[in-house]
């Protein structure tokens, strides 16, 4: 299949670069849009629903450059490839597991994807590493009005662009940040974190996600309302935001290193000898465990492995990952066996 | 959105401005009407505002007053899609571009309730749709035409047809 091509090259939004990049991981920004003379999803027949991905397919192979972009059909992608691309982060879970006629326009250096016919008709989502909400939005700013030159949008002079769930309505725009907030676990003081961002009406999710867990401390900051704001506007409100957060986790990493050294050197230390050696590992104790690294280096307290060797590793002993390296599929047992010996492998004991 | 107390999609947002902050619930139907007994059952109705959904249907609901009202509100349908205002709040989604007209006095009270504001001022399409109701239209010739082909109305499909392609075409 052809979206094996992913599977040597590392997501631009994890390569670990861009401002913040010690605590902000990656900088997300998608808009939901609808064609007009179609229902929305739920409402959708299956000939509409591949009216809507053939419309779409076309228009993208009319404005973006051939060779450019992958047009991946659910339909026709086993269930490993698809789950693939969800921990890639290019596709949402929603997608992966619904039915019908979908597809997702793959932007090949991953910088950005198109769902089709996920909640709405498409989901324009951007990507960057670090901090740089605004070098996304200009990015999809494009993509949208490329899309817009051919297709027309459900868009209401009062509502702004039409969604499937009022919640969305109006720019049909959300912005969010990925940061990865140890320190502030640690120390306990995330959850007075959690209050004050619930005040200013920001949400947090886990990195999968609504109704996702956070899994490794990697958390998501994003914006509710959608209406009655400019698209500039709502980038602001986070973006005056998350570098708030970024001083509180610094605090919180200096106030470790000063008044808690042992414990925590102790607890990177610990995670780097376990990944090291593990003859057989979780992904959930991976994740865990690559935090513990990942602050570790940021905190000086380890010397390697670098940031995107890290990243490497938080990406590629995903499931769907390692079965895609691996060349088959795998059951629990061998997979928990296989990712330890990728991360003793990569972390340079054999 | 999920409600906060189970998997279903939460239709009823509640702002409770009791306290000295504003406390926002997102519930399904069935633990909105849950929240509402109890917040009735514990506090001075006189003290308590609640905005809801629908300004204050929830309310309503709790005090059995305007059931035939809501049942009313809750049984328009979208002449387009053919979805009804109870298919929405049950299912977190709309039917159709046209039910934002169609539901409007129903979804101006949630949509102030979620966005804090009624009017768009982001980003608006070059392409101004003129023919926008024409299109909004072709989504009820084709559930007509499938009702038509369910029914083995086999002419009154072939005149939907045409008329498909030439609003499709123009």
């Amino acid at each position: 299949m052809k979206i094996d091509g992913m599977l040597s090259q590392l997501s631009e939004w994890l390569l670990g670069e861009g401002q913040e990049n010690d605590i902000v991981i990656s900088s997300r920004i998608r808009l939901a849009r609808n064609l007009t003379g179609f229902p929305f999803i739920t409402r959708a027949t299956e000939q509409d629903r591949r009216s809507i991905r053939d419309t779409v397919q076309n228009v993208a192979s009319e404005m973006f450059e051939k060779d450019s972009f992958y047009f991946v059909d659910l339909e026709l992608l086993d269930s490993l490839d698809r789950t693939y691309l969800c921990e890639r982060q290019l596709i949402s879970r929603e997608l992966v597991e619904t039915d019908g006629a979908r597809a997702a326009l793959i932007d090949r250096n991953e910088k950005f994807c198109i769902m089709v016919n996920e909640e709405d008709h498409l989901r324009i989502h951007g990507m960057t590493s670090g901090f740089d909400p605004e070098k996304v939005w200009s990015r999809i700013n494009e993509v949208d009005d490329k899309l817009e030159s051919r297709l027309q949008y459900a868009f209401h002079n009062k509502y702004g662009y039409l969604t499937a769930c009022p919640t969305n309505v109006g720019t049909g725009m959300r912005v969010s940040v990925m940061l990865h907030l140890p320190a502030l676990v640690v120390s306990k003081e995330i959850d007075k974190v959690f209050r004050s961002l619930q005040k200013v009406n920001l949400a947090v999710r886990g990195i999968y996600g609504e109704g996702s867990q956070p899994v490794g401390d990697f958390y998501q900051i994003s914006n509710q309302a959608t209406l009655g704001r400019t698209e500039m506007e709502l980038i602001e409100k986070v973006n005056n935001i998350v570098p708030q957060i970024v001083a509180y986790e610094r605090q919180a990493r200096d106030f470790l290193f000063k008044e808690r050294y042992e414990i925590i050197l102790d607890r990177c230390s610990r995670a780097m000898g376990l990944l090291k050696t593990a003859r057989t590992i979780s992904s959930i104790e991976t994740m865990h465990h690559l935090s513990s690294i990942r602050l570790g280096i940021n905190m000086g307290l380890l010397e390697e492995p670098d940031i995107p060797v890290i990243n490497d590793l938080f990406l590629n002993t995903q499931p769907a990952h390692l079965q895609k390296h691996n060349g088959n599929e795998l059951s629990q047992t061998e997979r928990d066996i296989a990712r330890a010996k990728y991360l003793r492998h990569k972390l340079g004991e054999k | 959105m999920k409600c906060q107390k189970c998997d279903k999609a939460a239709t009823f947002h509640i702002t409770e401005l009791t306290g000295t902050q504003p406390l926002e619930h997102h519930l399904c139907e069935e633990h909105a009407r849950e929240y509402l007994n109890e917040s009735s059952e514990q506090n001075d109705p006189a003290s308590t505002l609640t905005s809801t959904l629908s300004q204050g249907m929830a309310k309503q609901m709790s005090a059995n007053k305007a059931a035939t009202e809501l049942k009313e509100l809750d049984q328009q349908t979208c002449p387009v899609c053919g979805i009804s205002f109870y298919d929405f709040r049950s299912r977190g989604r709309l039917g159709c571009p046209n039910d934002y007209d169609c539901f409007a006095k129903q979804l101006d009270a949630l949509i102030i309730n979620i966005h804090g504001v009624q009017e768009h001022v982001g980003k608006t399409p070059k392409r101004t749709g003129n023919d926008s109701n024409q299109r909004t239209f072709l989504i009820k010739l084709r559930r007509d035409l499938n009702e038509a082909i369910q029914l083995e109305e086999y002419e009154r499909a072939s005149k939907l047809r045409d008329k498909i392609k030439e609003i499709e075409t123009e």
